[in-house]
């Protein structure tokens, strides 16, 4: 079990690292939202992967026998909608570059930070 | 779009009320059986999302209590209230006092902890439908 | 029973109410200011609660400690609170002139959104919700950046969202991992559990938490998105944004270095203190380039986190006060500083130094109060920044870092060299066009009040710094509890 979830962890953050470093826009966006969750694949295996038991107390008795850890599965279950809502976000927002540049290299888009046309004083910037 | 689904339109006008009711319930039960807020909004969520297929969205987002945005936040306010009344009795904020009312024969056991699933109710009814609706928007647009 | 969570539900219900009433910006005017007030209200009574007991805790719907959410305000926590609280009270007064504001319903409650996420992270007890917190002030960020609408203000949200998620993913490894040590969240069972774990996983985890918050708080190699993205904000929102978001990170680096992982290992701290040199190098080299206002006050942002950071590496109370004190006088001063820049760019249309000219003649009052947070940022006495660097300085010294107090002093007049190139570029060189007049304040009540305030309380911090100094060294005691 800890070997199945140590290689789909390796396999699932080394993938988002290597889409999250290209050029690509949707592809850069595509590999951060994978590397949120090989990230939540670890912090689900820190509450130890020994037992398929649900931890609910069964009825007339007061203690829990040999139960999974609650905690990291809360814990697993916010970051999974935090994730959820940033991808969503990061996409509308992916759409609307593409929409306006027309382009979906990031390289190409760099309103925001222009490229230095003189080593010594930075181009003059069009205010609106 | 301008062929109508006479037939589902008419199933759905029955159904609507139905779903909503069967997510109520589903909500009352999280009181100590699985259920609650959550998988309730999601419910309703459901029904408004059929309702807009159906008919379209802008008379699913009618059919809603209030405007999906408005209604989301209305949730988080509720929830965020339902941690107030411990304060007054003197425990730290978001506990939740449990009061029983007896009703002739049978014990009624009342607490905010209803006041906050309700609140998640509406706010992932909201939240998400609000989502699922402007989806729907956009593909009649498109149509 | 309520009062430790009041700074964060006072900007959240805020900021719901400013959503409900989004058709009617008067409504939401009232409601933000009247929220703001109510924070700032909050933020002194907390002051003044911790002044006389050490700290106020609360662990929400009572659940047994360490398993319960907890919330504790200290004194570190409540004077960033009431930072953040006078800082949204200031921009919200500056929403009403007409210098530079946002057109849009959704800014308040964004606006309202980020405080409560900052200040709920600020009393944070436990690693998760402080990540969770961190998530709510960055979606909320996004929202204020994107919400320019055009190609700039978007590319800046992405490199901002790529840059900081990466940060907040680091986090969110540091958390699993140190759950999987030591079963703890909580920061007070983190602290008793943290040495029973094997040192070698220790230092690994620690080292990964620091970089997760180096990136929150733009330190040197990671600072990359703060240069990118806040030029495109409105000055007054950007304002906020310097007061509240890198502090963020280093209020969590403080709690984490000297009440939680104490003592730090001996190899993390150097490097703290190598990253917090060439912050401070870099980030006023960079300033020097630049001819946008906001661009120059970007990167003095980095350089003054390079500042904070250097404290902290010195790993020592006296060190943990300075860097207090300088978060504290930062956030003010950088933040009037922007508020300069907005009223420039709304007088003579123009936040590029080579368009901007003349303003001394036309406005000598904004020029005085310039000069003043210029050499508060600077660290001329008797200023407020003086204090500051004074007290870092001399803790290094004491310490026996030679070489990273002549850096620090280096650096200070670097940062002396970009101030003076924004006065005589904006203020005291005749305007570039002859006939050029300056553009006439409609609403000069809410923006004068708001700078004067702010200026006011800069000069009172620098004239007569021992009460502040006296509690942020309680602040630093109180953080490293009883070690040594």
């Amino acid at each position: 079990m800890i070997w199945a979830v140590l290689i789909a962890t390796g396999t699932v953050v080394a993938t988002g690292i290597y889409l999250a470093l290209s050029r690509d826009l949707f592809r850069c966006l595509i590999g951060l939202a994978l590397l949120g969750n090989g990230i939540n694949l670890v912090l689900f295996s820190s509450g130890r992967l020994n037992t398929q038991v649900p931890p609910i107390i069964k009825q007339a008795e007061t203690t829990l026998h040999n139960a999974a850890n609650a905690l990291p599965q809360a814990l697993v279950l916010t970051a999974i909608v935090i994730s959820f809502a940033l991808l969503c976000f990061s996409l509308v927002l992916a759409v609307r570059i593409i929409q306006l540049s027309g382009n979906d290299d990031i390289l190409a888009i760099r309103q925001a930070e222009p490229p230095a046309t003189d080593s010594i004083k930075p181009a003059l910037e069009e205010e609106p | 779009m301008t062929s109508r689904a006479h037939i589902a339109e008419v199933f759905m006008r029955g159904l609507y009320p139905v779903l909503i009711i069967a997510s109520f319930w589903m909500l009352l039960r999280g009181h100590n059986a699985p259920g609650g807020g959550f998988i309730a909004g999601l419910m309703a969520v459901a029904a408004s999302s059929a309702y807009a297929l159906i008919f379209n969205s802008s008379k699913a987002s009618k059919k809603m209590p209030l405007l999906p945005a408005r209604l989301s936040v209305s949730g988080v306010l509720v929830a965020l209230a339902s941690g107030l009344p411990a304060v007054f009795q003197g425990l730290p904020y978001l506990s939740h006092p449990w009061w029983t009312l007896s009703l002739g024969g049978f014990k009624l056991s009342l607490s905010t902890v209803m006041l906050f699933d309700l609140g998640v109710y509406l706010a992932v009814w909201g939240a998400i439908g609000g989502i699922c609706l402007h989806l729907i928007e956009t593909i009649e647009e498109n149509l | 029973m309520i009062l430790p969570v009041a700074p964060l539900l006072v900007p959240l219900g805020t900021s719901l109410l400013c959503t409900l009433t989004s058709n009617s910006v008067q409504l939401q005017r009232k409601i933000s200011l009247l929220g703001s007030l109510l924070l700032l209200g909050t933020a002194i009574v907390l002051g003044v609660q911790v002044a006389d007991h050490q700290s106020i805790s609360l662990a929400s719907g009572s659940w047994p400690l360490p398993f319960g959410i907890e919330v504790v305000v200290d004194r570190l926590g409540a004077l960033l609170v009431f930072v953040a609280a006078l800082m949204v009270l200031i921009c919200t007064l500056w929403q009403m002139g007409d210098v530079d504001p946002a057109h849009s319903s959704f800014f308040y409650p964004l606006l309202h959104g980020l405080v409560a996420g900052s200040c709920a992270a600020f009393i944070a007890a436990d690693l998760f919700n402080l990540y969770v917190w961190f998530e709510v002030a960055l979606i909320c960020s996004l929202g204020l950046l994107a919400q320019g609408g055009t190609l700039k203000h978007l590319d800046a949200t992405l490199k901002y969202f790529a840059l900081n998620l990466v940060g907040t993913l680091l986090l969110l490894t540091a958390v699993a991992l140190l759950y999987g040590a030591t079963g703890h969240l909580n920061f007070n069972a983190l602290a008793m559990s943290v040495q029973y774990v094997n040192p070698a996983i220790m230092q690994a985890v620690t080292g990964l938490l620091i970089l997760a918050f180096l990136v929150k708080a733009a330190a040197f190699p990671f600072f990359a998105w703060l240069p990118a993205s806040y030029h495109t904000l409105p000055a007054p929102s950007l304002a906020l944004f310097s007061a509240l978001l890198s502090k963020i990170g280093i209020c969590a680096l403080i709690r984490t270095l000297s009440s939680i992982f104490h003592p730090s290992p001996e190899p993390l701290l150097s490097m703290l203190g190598i990253i917090a040199v060439l912050s401070m190098i870099v980030g006023v080299l960079g300033a020097a380039y630049h001819w946008d206002l906001r661009r120059i006050l970007a990167f003095h942002s980095i350089s003054q986190v390079g500042y904070m950071l250097l404290a902290m590496a010195l790993s020592t109370r006296a060190g943990d006060a300075a860097a207090i004190f300088f978060a504290l006088h930062h956030s003010l001063v950088k933040a009037g500083l922007f508020l300069c820049a907005a009223m420039i760019f709304k007088l003579s249309g123009h936040y590029d130094l080579r368009k901007v000219g003349g303003l001394y003649a036309e406005k000598p009052g904004l020029a005085a109060i310039f000069l003043l947070l210029a050499l508060s940022l600077v660290g001329i006495p008797p200023f407020s920044g003086f204090w500051g660097k004074y007290l870092i300085v001399r803790e290094c010294l004491v310490q026996g870092e030679y070489l990273w107090a002549f850096l620090a002093l280096l650096v200070g007049a670097l940062t002396f060299y970009s101030m003076m190139k924004i006065w005589l570029e904006a203020f005291w060189k005749p305007h570039p066009s002859a006939g050029w007049q300056a553009a006439k304040i409609v609403k000069p009540i809410p923006v004068t009040t708001g700078l004067c305030l702010l200026s006011v309380i800069i000069l009172a911090i620098g004239l007569f710094p021992e009460p502040l100094i006296g509690f942020v060294n309680d602040a630093a005691n109180h953080l490293r509890g009883h070690a040594p």
